[in-house]
């Protein structure tokens, strides 16, 4: 029962935010949007592997 | 019912059926998504591309979610809360869902600045706005069965705005057993059918060709064989 206590205290911690201005993102929430801008930008310029052999 | 007497039909099996609500969907069907084009063998040469790999990157994290979720749901909390594997498998079916949604919004930014409603795609188009918009509904109720105290929290901070824009009477947010069941059974259905109609859509139109590669569309417009011989009357 002390260890659920103790785990349940653990999750509620806000965890880490940043802020400019008026905005403010989770640490999570920009870590993913910034993965998911890197995986658009490598989609376009990474070459297709075995691509020239297609028809 | 088998046809016994009578002659043969001279028409082509595709033909037939003209008086029967079966035959014109047979019909129809094999008009819109001839088997050809239901299960190709090949692409055109522009989707051996990473641009084209994240919807079906987007359907593979969706079978995670479903496998994943289908055994959450069968052991329930009590189970994924406090045993070693239930751990595991909440952290999969949370990972399927984190992946799910960055395939599907790197699909949608992709697919947004290639303009992939071109060519009678429009259907294709609207039906993956629809799967996105009844996935993030299917995750918020996710978030609402963590049965912890950020699924409280998020709970009680949205039956607010539920009950302010009229819908909290049917769905309550604060009610486990009813965000319970459309998480695990209407939602996922919907979420299902959006996406298969959405593939099989991709497959009657083709994929979208690149910007530069709209004037040589004709593999997708005609499958083999059926193209027209002045290849001037193609769009």
């Amino acid at each position: 029962m002390h260890e659920l206590l103790r785990q349940a205290g653990r999750a509620i911690t806000p965890g880490t935010y940043f802020g400019w201005g008026e905005v403010t993102i989770q640490s999570g929430n920009l870590v993913i949007i910034i993965a998911m801008l890197a995986l658009f930008v490598l989609a376009l310029l990474l070459p297709f592997p075995g691509g020239r052999s297609r028809k | 019912m088998n046809r016994h007497t009578g002659p043969a039909p001279e028409t082509p099996d595709l033909e037939t059926g003209l008086y029967t609500w079966t035959g014109k969907s047979r019909r129809w069907l094999l008009k819109q998504l001839p088997p050809e084009k239901l299960l190709p063998e090949d692409q055109p040469s522009y989707v051996a591309s990473w641009a084209y790999v994240f919807g079906m990157g987007a359907v593979a994290a969706l079978i995670f979610i479903i496998g994943s979720g289908v055994v959450l749901s069968l052991n329930g909390p009590q189970w994924y809360h406090v045993s070693g594997l239930g751990h595991f498998l909440n952290s999969a079916h949370l990972w399927s869902v984190e992946l799910f949604f960055m395939f599907m919004v790197v699909h949608l930014w992709l697919k947004f600045w290639m303009a992939a409603w071109r060519g009678g795609r429009v259907l294709t188009w609207i039906t993956g706005m629809v799967a996105f918009l009844v996935s993030i509904v299917t995750a918020f109720t996710g978030y609402l069965l963590q049965t912890n105290f950020d699924s409280q929290w998020i709970a009680f901070e949205a039956k607010d705005a539920l009950n302010a824009v009229g819908v909290g009477a049917w769905f309550n947010v604060a009610n486990l057993g009813q965000v319970f069941m459309w998480h695990i059974m209407l939602l996922p259905l919907a979420v299902g059918a959006v996406v298969a109609l959405h593939v099989v859509l991709v497959r009657a139109h083709g994929v979208v060709p690149p910007l530069d590669a709209a004037e040589t569309d004709a593999q997708l417009k005609y499958p083999s064989g059926s193209a027209p011989e002045n290849e001037a009357d193609q769009p």
